[in-house]
């Protein structure tokens, strides 16, 4: 949207929230719109001269100030905001009913009534949906608990890459839903380092009386470019996907995706985890091939030989 | 927009809501302030292109400027109104706790066509009394960037035929001609579900496989979208089969954890209640030699052929 129709759509609004916020300063009108005071107060000026047809005293929209705060005297016809258009009633209904389908939300029931309410204001809009993640529901809702409250967790995790079950106690930071999965991110003492947990990873999780309180210094990540950006300290793996794997290409955020004859693929991958590399390339049974680095190459042979070598003489 | 602008349009909005039938813009020319056609002559060219652009820049904003005769009997002369009850967004209540869940979707979207819409759509609800807070350390986030997402949710909402080029990985690309029921979101994949018009039957189309723009074609309302369409169905995943075999399996020391839930354990062997060979064939390798299968030999046959083929194509 222009600056010109953001300006307009503010103008048409700020008389009706005035209205509905009465005494509210010029701080928190600014606030509510994300905007500054002094547009603000350059939005009252210019509204002040406005109203309707014959332009007397009594046709104009009319405020009263007192101190910092400003009050509507008459709107005039501009007493309601605008109705939702198409994007905007979109935007909320399709998130409003993805989280009411969130079997681990407490709020599950009062976001089944906003949709409700929502739909009978602005109608129920076109066909979009989003399915949410799925967690387990008590897990995320411990997980909240923790956060809401501010108390430490125990966590029994699995760590899928090792393939071992670890326990540690974190101090909860935030609950995501990104990408189709749900993440707990805390800091974590056994790492002593800020950590992503997959909800769905959590074997057990426990309330603990301590306080949370990670380091001053503990940050959430910078997500606004996805959650998991590859960055060049990670090993760049490259791999040949035949036709038949090509589908790692579309699911595995991948760096550089180039087609070779033949339908094959030639993609790479960063990792911080060469063994999931490994156990992928297994998974895909001859679906992909490791072309660089050599010695991840030569482990997925040397570790497919010795899997091999367990069936020796019993394989037909 | 200039400050003379910005008070026209408003000045202009309120003027058409004040009347119940329908203005001529010679009216408008007259009693609204900002417009002055020189000599008050409305047939002045610069005066009609700037109300045209007003009217225009109002509907862009989603006000519902309507055009009607200014005489019922003797329509030929057009005239513009504004109905009140079309404009104003009917009011809202929200229990307390509602507006904390509303709050929660505030930041749904991380795409920024969909959060800035979400985030006016928030203001208004908040200048009609409604306000959200939105919660600390709570993010479900939903990427919609994919620039085929607005044209196929308009022509959803229009019921309009739509063209696009689409390939799927190993196929050559082609124009795909469809009617769209409804666009869908699962795990980081849109989709648009519809009926393929030459293929005759219910599809579903990846929006990241689309590789040209989508064309909305032919007539607003061309079909009918069933009633009974099911989004979510058409995008999950088959689930799982009923097990109808038992695999034992060697774990190494520790290994497996995930296996080991959904079976029993006896010594170092896991009796595994399983449906598919190649399923579960797939899932064991990728735990290498730590996961040897004893039974059943179907299982163990898969298992070998599988690392076998992995070997040759890594050598």
């Amino acid at each position: 949207m222009t600056a010109a129709a953001d300006r307009l759509e503010r103008l048409l609004s700020l008389v009706p929230w005035l209205r509905t916020h009465p005494g509210a300063s010029m701080a928190a009108a600014a606030e509510a719109f994300g905007t500054t005071e002094k547009a603000i107060g350059a939005d009252i000026d210019l509204l002040f001269c406005c109203g309707l047809p014959g332009g007397g005293p009594g046709d104009l929209i009319d405020f009263a100030f007192e101190g910092d705060t400003v009050t509507v005297l008459d709107p005039q016809l501009l007493d309601r905001p605008l109705r939702l258009d198409g994007d905007e009633a979109l935007a909320l209904l399709v998130a409003v009913r993805a989280l009411a389908d969130v079997v681990g939300l407490s709020e599950r029931d009062a976001l089944e009534r906003v949709a409700a309410k929502l739909e009978a204001a602005v109608g129920a809009g076109p066909q979009v949906t989003v399915v949410p993640a799925e967690a387990d529901p008590a897990t995320l809702g411990r997980v909240r608990e923790g956060l809401a409250q501010g108390r430490q967790l125990h966590l029994a995790y699995l760590a899928a890459a090792r393939d071992e079950v670890t326990e540690r106690d974190v101090d909860p930071m935030r609950v995501l839903m990104r990408d189709g999965n749900w993440y707990l991110e805390a800091y974590c003492h056994r790492a002593e380092a800020v950590r992503l947990f997959r909800v769905d990873r959590i074997d057990a999780v426990r309330l603990l009386d301590s306080p949370a309180a990670p380091p001053p210094d503990a940050a959430v990540r910078d997500d606004s470019a996805g959650l998991f950006v590859a960055s060049p300290d990670q090993l760049l793996v490259e791999l040949e996907l035949e036709p038949s794997a090509a589908w790692v290409a579309e699911y595995y955020p991948c760096e550089e995706v180039r087609e070779q004859p033949g339908g094959r693929l030639r993609v790479g991958l960063r990792t911080s985890d060469p063994h999931w590399v490994r156990s992928l390339v297994l998974r895909l049974g001859g679906g992909a091939r490791v072309l660089s680095p050599p010695e991840l190459a030569d482990d997925v042979r040397t570790w497919a030989a010795q899997a091999l070598a367990a069936y020796d003489g019993r394989a037909r | 927009m200039s400050q003379g602008k910005s008070e026209r349009l408003v000045n202009l909005t309120m003027a058409l809501m004040a009347t119940s039938r329908y203005v001529t813009v010679e009216e408008i020319a007259r009693l609204v302030d900002g417009y002055d056609p020189p000599n008050g002559d409305v047939s002045d060219p610069a005066f009609r292109r700037m109300f045209e652009r007003d009217k225009e820049q109002l509907r862009e904003l989603g006000i519902p400027v309507e055009t009607g005769p200014v005489d019922p009997l003797y329509g030929d002369d057009l005239g513009y109104r504004i109905r009140r009850g079309d404009y104003a967004l009917p009011p809202l209540q929200l229990e307390p706790d509602e507006a904390a869940a509303l709050g929660l979707a505030a930041r749904f979207w991380s795409s920024a066509e969909l959060a800035s819409a979400s985030a006016s759509a928030l203001r208004k609800l908040a200048a009609g009394g409604v306000d959200t807070v939105t919660p600390v350390g709570f993010e479900a986030r939903v990427d919609a960037a994919d620039p085929a997402f607005a044209p196929l949710t308009e022509a959803v909402r229009t019921r309009r035929v739509v063209t696009f080029p689409y390939r799927r990985p190993g196929a050559e690309e082609a124009v795909r001609r469809v009617e769209p029921w409804g666009v869908v979101s699962r795990r980081r994949n849109w989709y648009v579900v519809g009926r393929d018009q030459d293929r005759g039957a219910e599809r579903v189309f990846r929006l990241s496989r689309i590789t040209g723009p989508v064309r909305l074609e032919g007539e607003v309302g061309a079909y009918a979208i069933p009633a009974d369409v099911d989004l979510r169905a058409a995008v999950s995943e088959a689930a799982p089969a009923e097990p109808t075999a038992t695999a034992r399996i060697r774990l190494a020391d520790g290994a497996g954890t995930r296996l080991r839930r959904r079976g029993t354990m006896a010594g170092d062997v896991l009796e595994l209640p399983y449906a598919d060979d190649e399923r579960l064939a797939e899932e064991l390798l990728g735990y290498g030699p730590a996961a040897v299968v004893l039974e059943p030999e179907s299982l163990r046959d898969e298992v070998v052929r599988r690392l076998r083929a992995v070997l040759d194509r890594a050598s």
